[in-house]
């Protein structure tokens, strides 16, 4: 499996997960299906990012430090958005931004043309 | 037995220079002094190049000596691989002595180099290098029966080569025996250079290799019994070695399964072994990734710090995220 590959996946799911903890806050219960769809959305471009980055630099301290970096931003965009759950939405989509940037170094391998280049 | 140091010996050997008129080289410098030749620096004046000269130490009466090198300059020949030091030329000089040329590796001995890693990890993976070269050498027949740290050459871009296959052995091969002589120089002998331990070479070709990294077959002269296990024994008492930070006769606290892999490879019985090269090394691989090893089982404790530190990241970040997410559930709840 390449590192984009995984980038998505993990990225998607974490983002499911995380929006679906969105649950737990009652005012925001209603707006569930929304928020799921809205996080997986971040995750996958998060992911998808981080496994461009793992592809072109191997360092899992620089790969966590890119997720976070990406995870912070999109999540402080959505929370720009919602004006307000700053760290409710900032937090833990750093932490999964974290955790995708780690696992694409981790894990998956570069694609062959991109070793050759 | 007749313990002499390397003073000793060298006296014995005599130290004139080899005179190398006639032949394409230019003598620059000695390097090293062994139980049947010497190893010079000497210029190629045809190629422009320096190489490393190795020619007996004394005229050879009955042939013995000479043979000897010119197989060990066969055997170096059929051995192409990055981890052994590539054969040049043979030939003969005027007053008949046979030398060959190699490559000259410019760099420091394994023991000097390993006293300089700090890294446990750093140092293994040196070690598995080594292996590699063992390895290809055992895939070709041949048994190198003197793995020292002294034998061992980290060049100066840090690539690492096997030296000294004087003693080596083809399998089904019958032994050259060499005289009636013993060198031997005691480490004990030089406290200011402990690492010169030097070959023992016997008359009747029965004891050959180093004290202290000899398997037990070789140090009791049963050169039938002498196969690639018996590397398998100077492996595992240079990984002793290595893993002691280049600590000669200290026992080292090592990790437990890192230990487990020391002592199989350094069994009595040469069946107890591991059976090849290839498992020692996959053993001390899969040590250093992080997974449990074939020879030894690990308790409850062990299993989980094992896995602690293989996923340290991962888990270390999960963690958080899931203190993170109980807090916000707590403090930030609305």
């Amino acid at each position: 499996m390449n590192k984009i590959l995984i980038g998505v996946l993990l990225g998607a799911l974490l983002g499911a997960i995380d929006g679906a903890t969105a649950w737990f806050t009652p005012s925001v219960r209603g707006m569930i299906v929304g928020i799921v769809f809205g996080s997986t959305m971040k995750g996958l471009i998060a992911g998808v990012a981080a496994g461009i980055f793992a592809r072109k630099i191997n360092s899992v301290p620089l790969g966590i430090l890119f997720g976070l970096g990406v995870g912070f931003l999109l999540a402080f965009l959505v929370a720009l958005k919602q004006h307000g759950y700053y760290f409710e939405i900032i937090l833990p989509g750093s932490i999964v931004g974290m955790i995708v940037g780690w696992a694409t170094q981790r894990y998956g391998h570069v694609a062959a043309a991109m070793q050759r280049g | 037995m007749t313990f002499l140091s390397d003073k000793a010996l060298g006296r014995l050997h005599g130290s004139e220079a080899p005179d190398l008129s006639g032949t394409r080289f230019t003598l620059c410098e000695l390097i090293a002094r062994g139980g049947m030749g010497a190893v010079y620096v000497a210029e190629d004046e045809k190629l422009s190049r320096r190489v490393a000269l190795k020619v007996l130490d004394t005229l050879d009466a009955n042939g013995d000596l000479t043979a000897r090198l010119t197989r060990e300059a066969r055997i170096l020949a059929q051995l192409e691989h990055p981890g052994i030091v590539p054969v040049h030329d043979v030939g003969a000089l005027p007053d008949g002595r046979v030398y060959y040329t190699m490559k000259l590796v410019r760099g420091c001995r394994l023991d000097k180099h390993v006293a300089q890693l700090d890294s446990l990890p750093q140092r293994l993976r040196l070690f598995l290098r080594v292996c590699d070269a063992v390895a290809f050498a055992h895939a070709r027949g041949v048994v190198h029966r003197d793995l020292k740290p002294a034998n061992i050459m980290i060049g100066s871009f840090g690539e690492v080569l096997v030296m000294d296959w004087g003693l080596a052995k083809i399998w089904g091969e019958r032994e050259v025996t060499v005289g009636e002589k013993i060198f031997i120089s005691s480490p004990k002998a030089e406290p200011e250079n402990p690492s010169t331990e030097s070959t023992v070479i016997t008359g009747r070709g029965t004891v050959m290799g180093t004290p202290g990294y000899m398997s037990p077959e070789q140090a009791r002269g049963d050169t039938q019994e002498i196969d690639l296990r018996s590397d398998i024994f100077s492996l595992g008492t240079l990984l002793t070695f290595i893993a002691a930070g280049g600590v000669q006769g200290k026992s080292p606290a090592l990790p437990r399964a890192l230990l487990a892999i020391s002592v199989k490879a350094t069994a009595e019985n040469p069946s107890a072994r591991y059976a090849n090269v290839s498992q020692l090394a996959g053993d001390l691989s899969l040590y250093l990734d992080g997974l449990p090893v074939s020879v030894y089982s690990e308790n409850f404790f062990e299993r989980f710090g094992r896995f602690f530190k293989r996923h340290q990241a991962a888990i270390l970040l999960i963690t958080a995220y899931l203190i993170m997410r109980v807090l916000v559930l707590f403090f930030f709840h609305r």
